[in-house]
């Protein structure tokens, strides 16, 4: 006989997974949890509770903000703004013409130059955009894919004119080409040749710049294409694999390189289930890169992560609740045990983000860090019923979802099936429906909607549309004083290279000290690689 | 019943400019495919000319573009300026992504409508469609 008091709201509680809640966790559902098989203190094996021994205890989080916009210059001015404010590194966003390899001025670049990041043509503009910060001081992320090799040889030649050795550099290219066929869609090359380019810069970074990040595994771009939390985990540690084992198939000792590879994730709505994602994250990377690919130094096995919170949650409606949405996002990285944040601005579903959105987003992680008092211990929610239950079925089923690839042949094959793909776009059909079915509820969207879908009174972010003709103009100019028999000598070069088998690092940085844009460096590998062309599936 | 007699509603959803934010473009896709249209999705990266192409051999009722990389001011009007170019005037041309408001009273100048960005509900475009036909 049901009992009128201890009636439920729903029928069912589901996470954004599609996982069945329980009422309430008891000792008996994490009964097998073993402290030292399935969780280790933090900084042992399998890391589940963080990879450090301290922790924030010792060291933060490093707050990093992602901007670029316009010129190189302008982008310039932001990163004075943003250290000047406590940011405690950089991190770079192109412009849509550079992450494709196209000049400015190309046709596809109508609109597109300075708009979502900063145009970067030449080694003028990069020059630019580290004109006064100390490249041995700071630690630099770049968000580039396709053309990450070209951006990495021209930090290194910026470097070399600041008078910082290669060695000493810090910060990260994404360099994860395999999520852009999956989600993000920023590709050039077909897969096996991306998959060189990527290799060729691990194999240089491991020799010349000892503490570069080499790739920033990606998952953050699978969720907001529509992915689930526990597809978004799978896919992007299935990416992780791939590389690990084309870097091996090159020759190199996974513990040469492993160390230097790192993650990017998402941080979306629901709480437990992103803090789980993170915890499993790690324990699932320590176990196979030890059992499957025979890793033994213990920097191989740690699973390092930058985070963002989930630009898809941000709403138009009623902007300012988006602060919130932000905040507890955020608060689940951190809870997760990130390396980096990065917190959306509150505009975003709006325009680029304004300065004083900015401001807010970056004010919202120096709370957390400073008054919240969540960094005195580390994984504070560790042993909680709940959290061990829900971590263990993420790792679950992700082990699923690799069985799954495996029996497609791997990452690439999958690609080509456009299983990953396709799995998304269902995945991201069904969130909208659930939405408006109002079985995903959204605060000022789907419930208490009053109409107010603007920032009163705040300013919004245009970009000037004459930075296209300046940045055109500057790229023409930048031609004219250079020697242009020595470009041609450089792409020639590169591109004989490319016919063979030699790393392509080296005859990169030629092309980029000798000016070569970033347009005519891809162009010259497409007259060799091809380009990659994607099913218009929905 | 009604419905059943007329003919498919046809929409061409394309997606113009560089950006690879097709999320929303697909989920658009299949709503309207869900709603009994028949639906031409273009990929990703089309120029204002292959879009236009596209409707000339398409000849859909709808044509939805969906961009988020903050190049509509240089896009949308080249498309629109094409379609003219082509004698193409009725066709309803749904605008979305991520359009600030302060542009979007001269892109309606220019003859594009519903301006339907994120959060918008899938009923609310396929209602729109349906009662905005220009043919």
């Amino acid at each position: 006989m049901a009992r009128k008091d201890l009636a439920e709201r729903k029928k069912a509680f589901q996470n954004l997974s599609g996982m069945e809640i329980k009422r309430v966790y008891k000792e008996k559902d994490v009964n097998d949890l073993d402290y030292q098989e399935d969780l280790g203190d933090p900084g042992e094996y399998p890391f589940t509770r963080g990879v450090y021994p301290t922790m924030y205890r010792g060291k933060l989080w490093t707050m990093r903000q992602f901007a670029g916009l316009g010129t190189a210059v302008e982008t310039n001015k932001r990163f004075k703004y943003l250290i000047e404010h406590g940011q405690t590194g950089l991190s770079v966003a192109f412009h849509l013409p550079t992450i494709y390899g196209w000049e400015s001025g190309h046709e596809l670049t109508i609109g597109e130059i300075g708009k979502e990041g900063v145009a970067i043509d030449t080694l003028a503009d990069m020059e630019d955009l580290f004109d006064g910060i100390d490249l041995g001081e700071i630690s630099t992320s770049m968000t580039i894919n396709a053309p990450a090799a070209i951006l990495l040889a021209m930090y290194i030649v910026v470097g070399e004119k600041q008078g910082v050795p290669t060695s000493m550099l810090t910060g990260t290219i994404q360099n994860d080409i395999l999520k852009e066929y999956i989600a993000q869609k920023s590709w050039i090359f077909p897969p096996e040749h991306s998959m060189r380019l990527i290799i060729d810069t691990i194999e240089y970074c491991t020799e010349h710049i000892p503490k570069w990040n080499t790739i920033s595994v990606s998952g953050y771009h699978i969720r907001e294409a529509g992915s689930t939390a526990v597809q978004e985990l799978a896919f992007t540690l299935a990416d992780g694999f791939a590389y690990v084992e084309a870097a091996v198939e090159r020759g190199l000792d996974v513990d040469d390189f492993a160390p230097r590879l790192s993650f990017f994730f998402n941080s979306h709505n629901d709480f437990f289930e992103e803090i789980a994602k993170f915890r499993a994250a790690r324990r699932i990377w320590s176990r196979k890169m030890k059992n499957t690919y025979g890793a033994s130094k213990k920097r191989s096995l740690i699973l390092r992560f930058h985070t963002q919170t989930a630009g898809v949650s941000l709403q138009a409606q009623e902007p300012e609740n988006n602060i919130i949405r932000v905040t507890l996002q955020a608060l689940a990285a951190v809870l997760g045990g990130t390396q980096s944040l990065h917190t959306n601005s509150m505009d975003e579903a709006l325009c680029l983000p304004s300065e004083k959105a900015v401001k807010i987003a970056l004010r919202t992680q120096q709370i957390i860090a400073h008054e919240s008092g969540v960094t005195n211990t580390i994984d504070p929610l560790g042993g909680s019923y709940y959290l061990e239950w829900l971590t263990n079925r993420m790792e679950e089923q992700v082990n699923a979802y690799f069985d799954k690839i495996d029996a497609l042949g791997g990452v690439i094959p999958a690609i080509k099936e456009n299983f990953f793909q396709m799995e998304i776009a269902r995945a991201a059909y069904q969130y909208q429906k659930d939405i408006e079915n109002n079985d995903i509820k959204i605060v000022g969207v789907n419930m208490q909607r009053t109409g107010e879908d603007s920032l009163g009174g705040m300013e919004i972010l245009k970009i000037d549309d004459k930075i296209g003709e300046r940045q055109v103009a500057r790229l023409k100019k930048v031609k004219s004083n250079r020697d242009n028999g020595e470009v041609a000598r450089a792409l020639r070069e590169l591109e004989s290279t490319a016919k063979g088998t030699g790393n392509l690092m080296y005859p990169i940085l030629d092309a980029v000290r000798s000016y070569a844009s970033v347009g005519e460096i891809i162009g010259t590998l497409k007259n060799v690689f091809g380009e990659y062309k994607e099913d218009a599936i929905f | 019943m009604e419905m059943s007699e007329q003919r498919k509603i046809r929409v061409v959803v394309a997606k113009p400019g560089l950006d690879g934010h097709d999320r929303g473009a697909k989920v658009v896709a299949r709503a309207l495919r869900d709603a009994g249209m028949e639906v031409i999705y273009t990929g990703l990266h089309q120029t204002p000319r292959q879009i236009v192409e596209t409707v000339i051999q398409e000849d859909p009722d709808v044509l939805c573009l969906s961009i988020l990389s903050g190049a509509h001011n240089a896009i949308f009007p080249r498309i629109m300026e094409l379609m003219g170019e082509n004698e193409i005037d009725d066709v309803l041309i749904l605008a979305g992504g991520v359009i600030p408001e302060a542009d979007r009273a001269e892109l309606k100048d220019l003859g594009l409508e519903g301006f339907h960005g994120p959060g918008t509900p899938l009923k609310e475009i396929v209602d729109y469609i349906r009662n905005h036909l220009k043919r």
